[in-house]
């Protein structure tokens, strides 16, 4: 699939490179929204090329992180359950609960695997009759119809013993709470290119309409984000506010109507809670009636504990792009990947792991 | 969690797809992608297929960029 040369990439590189040192007059704060991009812009070492007037800051794009701890605790108490296999992506075995996480609950009997697709639990129902599988449904757009589209295959192998416990989370009106807030100030914004794969264009027009945002959907590989931020800095210079689209190749502007016609099928919008951010209205995906069925707080009861937050984590600022993890006292110390304190060291696509693992760059404070 | 690797059709039955991942075959499904052809690219995630990759357009962005580079210079 590589379709550029080497000789290409540098000049393209140089080119962007050049252009944003041109047009970036004043500072400028963007916001990458999405966990991925935040790894691949450490992994490449962008912060670096940038000239000090532009800032990149993370926000609440890895949905590991934004998970709240009533939603681990949730599952927790559920694993405890006679009968009940867990399956869930293995970036949330780690994430520490009030008082557990399900590593912690695996090490000492509680029957939890780690799958790769969520399809996979549906063979472990058919292998397992007399238990309750219940599927971790955790995810943003990208990841949300997958999940509604095993519930689909669920119905449609007949299957009584399959269930999904929905965190799935949604980002427009995330980054409407965000804006609304205006906690942080935001003067362009790089979107999730997987999660626009699914929604398109269309539900991010509000950025540049109500909030004078611009806004560039972009890809992962560094000429991607070099490219979406030289198009935000040209746009910020000219004083203009649109949504540009960067990767064409994998988001057509109408998304993948199929995909969201999965999703609305099974999943409804619903009210949800952010870590560090707290309810945002209609900001959440909750299993509609006609598959109340395959919906685990719907159909089996449970009992969980009082949810306590650790004190100190700063995550929730973190995720917010209101502070950075060196801020937080617990950076580096009693907070490590080894051995996580809050959900941003754990995951991968965490701002905390992410600054751990490749370094602040010159941010480092 | 969101992130998706494009991979390459190479067989398809019903709903299942085998694609290739830098030399390695998998089975992904194409229910959120039914109209997905052999031979096309497409992007996987959490083992179904949710978009086709648009060379075309790839290039299109690329060409344009490269004008306006060599614009500038
Ligand atoms: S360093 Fe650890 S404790 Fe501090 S905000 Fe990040 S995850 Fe939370």
């Amino acid at each position: 699939m590589k379709s550029r040369t080497r000789e290409e990439e540098r000049r393209l590189a140089a080119f962007f490179r050049g252009e944003i040192a041109r047009l970036a007059t004043r500072p400028v704060r963007l916001m990458e929204v999405c966990g991925t991009h935040t790894v691949a812009i450490f992994k490449a070492g962008i912060r670096q090329l940038l000239p000090p007037e532009v800032e990149l800051v993370s926000g609440p794009g890895c949905p590991v992180c934004v998970t709240p701890n009533e939603y681990l605790d949730t599952a927790v108490a559920y694993s405890r359950q006679q009968g009940v296999i867990i399956t869930t992506f293995g970036d949330m075995l780690r994430v520490p609960g009030s008082s557990s996480s399900l590593a912690a609950e695996q090490a000492t009997g509680a029957d939890i695997r780690i799958v790769y697709s969520p399809l996979d639990s549906l063979a472990i129902a058919a292998a397992n009759p007399a238990k309750k599988v219940i599927f971790l449904a955790v995810g943003f757009e990208t990841t949300a119809p997958t999940a509604a589209a095993t519930v689909l295959a669920a119905e449609q192998a007949g299957l009584t013993n399959f269930y999904v416990l929905s965190a799935h989370k949604l980002v427009p009106p995330a980054l409407r709470a965000l804006l609304t807030a205006g906690e942080v100030q935001v003067d362009g914004l790089l979107l999730p290119g997987h999660v626009s794969a699914i929604i398109g264009e269309e539900p991010y027009r509000f950025l540049a309409r109500e909030y004078g945002v611009p806004a560039v959907i972009t890809g992962f590989e560094p000429l991607d984000i070099l490219g979406a931020v030289y198009l935000l800095v040209k746009r910020i210079a000219a004083g203009e506010a649109a949504l540009d689209n960067e990767y064409r190749r994998v988001v057509p502007p109408a998304g993948n109507p199929a995909a969201v016609a999965v999703l609305d099928k099974v999943y409804g919008e619903a009210d949800a809670a952010w870590r560090g951010i707290g309810v945002i209205p209609a900001s959440g995906l909750a299993v509609k009636a006609a598959y109340r069925r395959f919906d685990a707080l719907a159909a089996l009861p449970v009992t969980v504990e009082e949810t306590k937050d650790h004190p100190g984590c700063r995550c929730g600022e973190v995720l917010r792009g209101v502070a950075r993890p060196a801020d937080c006292p617990l950076f580096g110390a009693a907070c490590t990947p080894e051995r996580p304190v809050g959900s941003c060291m754990v995951s991968v696509e965490g701002t905390c792991a992410a600054w751990y693992k490749y370094g602040a760059g010159r941010w480092q404070v | 969690m969101c992130l998706a690797v494009p991979a390459k059709i190479v067989d398809r039955i019903d709903m299942m797809a085998t694609v290739e991942v830098s030399g390695v075959t998998r089975q992904v499904s194409l229910m959120l992608l039914p109209g997905a052809k052999v031979g096309e690219y497409v992007l996987i995630h959490a083992g179904f297929a949710i978009q086709t990759v648009d060379e075309e357009e790839a290039k299109r962005t690329l060409e344009l960029f490269e004008e306006m580079a060599a614009h500038e210079e």
